[in-house]
């Protein structure tokens, strides 16, 4: 969209650290993510990276650092000082979970509409208006229809619109709540492990769908092992390993890392640069 | 001062018994994950069973005072237990897998089933039974004339709940039974994997529950002297506040909650008004739950994203 | 039904086995009735108590439990280990639907019908009142517990406020029925959003045992505080409702004689029943209603997963709130009307049974249904009314009710969920899939 703002940051993370009693999950970590860009965290198992998530969605409140967020129009949203909700409603930070968190027993389009709860609401005149079934309420619920429409329609999900989530096949699922994220119209989209469980086809039919939706100006942020998925599409990559940034770069840079091939797979190189290679 | 001390035994007894039924909650609700909200009434059924034992001793022309006690004693809990049993076999057995609302209403069902089953069985009335334990000791008289008194059944009754407590603890830790209630606790797929027999843990929790509700029942029988068909209903609502105000699932936490609001009441009672000190009770219950969500010595629920 | 039960899996075939199953099922309850029922105590006139033995009654006992449970096994044989879903062939079921569809518009009906259909059968409409009355505290209770899946076991106490906030404010300050009603809800409202917000942030269990403690603080408090609620005593002498100022009664200002009719005891009654039908259509209209505008949908929404909804953005302490407080409203209309209704309230009417009941309706009648909280009324309190003149049984039948229909429909009577909005059909959603909730 805004051609001229790409390259400014969008996320800046600054010695982030999240401590639970004893143990430290996130150290001093220092990142930032650019605007229409997709930025990729990446690391072994428990190098901290749900954490990190958490952090910027809210869920967590960290222990230090400071993580910012620059819209559009210029205005700094301090992520750690807002709570849970706040995040999504006023910094316009959406979210998917690692562990789908569809509303199982609602329609794929219920999930969709529940998305745009606090535009509805705004129109509804905070339901006083919808239960009078004033025009204006009626106007903006026919729009929030057409914009969970045309995303039921990205996601090829349209023709299963009228059943329930929870009867969705799991590839369906994962794309359904990332299109239940994009109706919130985030400027920032959190994704964690869109790509897990997913078969290769299913993949690379993600891939092409993130791609539009970066392409589309929306920012996003991404969590994945599927190191074919992250080496196709990120714009930049944050390596984290125990709980701190050991690289960063560009996917040719950080695949060439020898301290992310160490961090990997042990000190064996030769499978290490294997598996970066991933599936290109 | 005098008064004070007096007080605080009289609270500490009740908070026994409290404590005793709070168990029975908190291990059910540790291993199946439900309130039991019939156990109450199981507490009720155990005083009625001790009040009929002891009536039917009393008859025989028994008149040696340990034996009594001692037969009352183990009679009510075996029945009780039974009933305990019975209960998780009819109502929960059937639902354990099934949406959480549905035990709780079957719970609440068999409450109202051993209510007024026992109503229908023994009538209304209230029913009191002579003085069995009498006696005590003067601990202090002061100038003004006021004595603090520690009867020998206040005396009976923390030492009987030290002891059960005693044992069940070992039970619980050292035991297999218990080694199998915990791993029941954790995660019953995997203890039925690894050969816990999960049907028969779970039983066998209920079993004790109701057992230690029906030393609570007999306690309470000597201590004040009467039963009636409607006293579960209060005093198991006031054991699931103990239960919960002490972390639900916790056995120590259960005790703790017991005296707790064991002492809350008679404390209320004796310097603020009698007829609110349930209120005072319930009051203090929200308070703790607002500002320690788990209660006094609960898990913390970690939020899992 | 579709978890793995474990207890019905027992390989008992042939007569032995079936008597040895019988016989110890006796000998089971031959232990648990031995004290109970063989032995009857009472307390004699000089305060002495006194027992007589009742062999008789505990043989039959036993002997009907043996009995049963010979026929239990038997019928449990015959059907087959796999319970009741297959009771239903698919045929009927979907046969079923269609005269679900019909089902509601059909009982719509039949109910405004009553007062002619029943004109002169008070007995009957007396207990359509009832039936009503908890029709509207279950469709109260189903935006809690059904919608936002939150867990409230004293709901009874809402009822309390608004029977208690009409009946103060009319026979006080003479206020009529019709600025006390919105009043009473008004003021439940408000006690629900005052609990609620301190409360609603616990879950589970928590918020279940607190309010339950909340319901019975109500219940003491208005024993207790003597001097304005009266006490055990109740309050007497509230105010019947009038036809919007025109007194039902055989005066001549009253309703009656303005239309030129001649006075009948009976007009009050139909004018209650349909006032309470008015209310209880109010309350299902506004929760159809909301159920479709995004409050609603977010009161599912955080019964289904709440993390989810505050990750897109939803307030979920204010959802909450006002889940409970619409709860908590309509359970204050249903009190202002059963004041109006008795003309005498006292605390003895606001038990915890009472919210037991009336939360036993909403989760029979399959949470979150509005169809089923009605059926379910209407068999929960018809049931109890055949009942009536067993006493002290009655509740005992009640108690094994709760017990065996829970096992027979953990989901209640209507196990399916209509979504609240469709871009082509709207297909009814298993109650398999539907959550429900955690607080």
């Amino acid at each position: 969209m805004s051609g001229d703002k790409t390259g400014d940051k969008i996320l800046g993370v600054d010695r982030l650290t999240m401590r639970f009693g004893g143990i430290v999950a996130v150290q001093d970590l220092s990142f930032a993510a650019e605007r229409t860009k997709i930025t990729a965290l990446i690391g072994p198992n428990g190098a901290g990276k749900t954490t990190v998530f958490n952090c910027i969605t809210g869920f967590y409140k960290p222990t230090g650092g400071t993580i910012r967020l620059t819209h559009d129009d210029g205005r700094v949203i301090a992520l750690e000082r807002l709570n849970d909700f706040r995040i999504a409603k006023q910094a316009k930070v959406a979210r998917t979970f690692q562990n789908i968190r569809l509303f199982p027993g609602m329609t794929a389009l219920e999930n969709l509409m529940v998305a745009q709860h606090n535009a509805l609401m705004r129109a509804s005149g905070f339901t006083l208006l919808g239960l009078v079934g004033a025009p204006v309420y009626r106007d903006a619920e026919k729009h929030a229809i057409d914009l969970a429409t045309d995303w039921l329609r990205r996601v090829n999900l349209l023709d299963r619109a009228d059943d329930a989530a929870g009867n969705l096949a799991y590839g369906d699922q994962r794309r359904l709540e990332i299109a239940r994220a994009m109706c919130t119209e985030p400027a920032l989209l959190c994704l964690d492990e869109p790509a897990a469980g997913l078969n290769a086809r299913e993949s690379a039919a993600l891939s092409e769908l993130l791609l539009s939706i970066r392409n589309d100006g929306t920012s996003i942020l991404l969590i994945e092992h599927d190191m074919s998925v992250v080496m196709e599409i990120s714009d930049h990559i944050v390596v984290m390993d125990h709980g701190v940034k050991i690289a960063q770069g560009t996917p040719r840079e950080v695949r060439d890392d020898p301290k992310v091939i160490a961090a990997y797979l042990g000190t064996d190189e030769e499978e290490a640069a294997a598996v970066m290679e991933g599936g290109t | 001062m005098d008064y004070f001390a007096q007080q605080l035994i009289n609270g500490l007894v009740l908070g026994s018994i409290y404590g005793l039924i709070a168990i029975g909650y908190t291990m059910v609700y540790g291993i199946v994950g439900m309130i039991n909200f019939a156990h109450g009434d199981v507490f009720m059924i155990g005083g009625f069973i001790a009040l009929i034992t002891f009536l039917i001793l009393v008859s025989l022309g028994l008149t040696a005072i340990p034996v009594i006690l001692l037969v009352v004693l183990l009679v009510s809990m075996a029945i009780t237990a039974l009933y305990g049993w019975t209960i998780e076999r009819i109502a929960y057995r059937p639902l354990r897998h099934s949406f959480r609302l549905a035990p709780m209403l079957s719970a609440i069902g068999m409450s109202f089933v051993l209510t007024n089953y026992s109503q229908v069985a023994q009538g209304a009335r209230v029913k009191p039974i002579p003085p069995f334990i009498t006696g005590g000791y003067t601990l202090h008289e002061s100038t003004d004339g006021f004595v603090i008194q520690l009867s020998n059944i206040q005396i009976m009754v923390v030492l009987t709940t030290i002891v059960l407590l005693a044992i069940f603890t070992w039970l619980v830790s050292r035991t297999r039974l218990g080694r199998d209630m915990r791993a029941c606790e954790q995660d019953q797929t995997m203890a039925a994997l690894l050969g816990v027999n999960v049907d028969r843990t779970i039983s066998m929790t209920f079993v004790i529950g109701a057992a230690l509700a029906a030393v609570a029942g007999l306690m309470y029988l000597l201590y004040y002297g009467l039963v009636d068909f409607f006293m579960g209903f209060v005093a198991g609502i006031k054991a699931f506040t103990a239960a919960v105000l002490g972390g639900i699932g916790s056995l120590p936490g259960a005790m703790l909650g017991g005296l707790a609001i064991g002492l809350i009441e008679t404390f209320w009672s004796a310097y603020f008004s009698v007829e609110y000190k349930d209120v005072a009770a319930f009051s203090i219950l929200i308070v703790v739950l607002i500002f320690m969500p788990t209660g006094l010595l609960g898990r913390p629920e970690v939020e899992k994203v | 039904m579709t978890a793995p039960s474990t207890n019905t899996a027992k390989p008992a075939t042939g007569i032995p086995a079936l008597f040895k199953t019988a016989f110890i099922n006796a000998l089971v309850a031959l232990v648990l009735f031995s004290l109970m029922v063989g032995i009857r105590t009472e307390a004699g006139s000089d305060g002495q108590l006194t027992y007589w033995t009742r062999f008789g009654e505990l043989a039959s006992l036993v002997g009907i439990v043996f009995g049963g449970s010979i026929v239990m096994e038997l019928l449990r044989q015959w059907i087959g280990p796999t319970g009741t879903e297959k009771l239903v062939p698919p045929a009927i079921r979907s046969g079923m639907s269609f005269v679900g569809r019909y089902l509601a518009p059909a009982l719509l009906i039949f109910t405004l019908l009553v007062p002619v259909i029943f004109y002169n059968q008070r007995y009957i409409l007396d207990l359509a009142i009832l039936v009503l009355t908890y029709v509207m505290l279950g469709w109260g209770l189903n935006v809690v517990v059904g919608l936002a899946g939150l867990l409230d076991l004293g709901y009874v106490a809402f009822y309390a406020v608004g029977a208690y906030s009409y009946a103060l404010l009319a026979t006080n300050f003479g206020w009529s029925f019709w600025v006390c009603l919105p009043l009473a809800g008004i003021l439940a409202a408000f006690w629900g959003v005052l609990l609620g917000f301190p409360v609603l942030r616990l879950r589970g269990d928590y918020l279940a045992i607190v309010t339950l403690a909340f319901g019975e603080i109500i219940r003491l408090v208005i024993i207790n505080w003597q001097s304005l609620t009266g006490g055990p005593n109740g309050v007497s002498g509230i105010p019947r409702p009038t036809f919007f100022g025109i007194p039902l009664d055989n005066s001549d200002d009253g309703l009656a004689a303005k239309l030129g009719i001649e006075y009948s005891s009976t007009h009050r009654i139909i004018f209650l029943f349909y006032l309470i039908l008015a209310l209880a259509l109010l309350t299902n209209w506004v929760t159809i209603r909301l159920r479709r505008l995004p409050i609603g949908r977010a009161w599912e929404a955080l019964r289904e997963d709440e993390v989810a909804c505050r990750a897109l953005g939803i307030n979920t302490t204010t959802t909450k709130l006002t889940a409970f407080a619409t709860g908590a409203m309509f359970g204050g209309f249903a009190g202002a009307f059963f004041a109006t209704r008795q003309g005498f309230i006292s605390p003895e009417s606001f038990t915890f049974q009472e919210s037991a009941l009336v939360l036993a309706i909403v989760v029979l009648g399959g949470m979150g249904s509005q169809l089923g909280v009605a059926l379910a009324a209407l068999a929960m309190i018809g049931g109890f009314e055949l009942f009536r003149g067993l006493e002290g049984y009655r509740m005992l039948v009640f108690g094994m009710a709760m017990v065996l229909i829970m096992i027979w429909r953990p989901r209640g009577l209507i196990g399916h969920r209509a979504p609240t909005v469709y871009l082509t059909k709207a297909q009814a959603i298993s109650s398999d899939l539907v959550k429900e909730g955690h607080g």
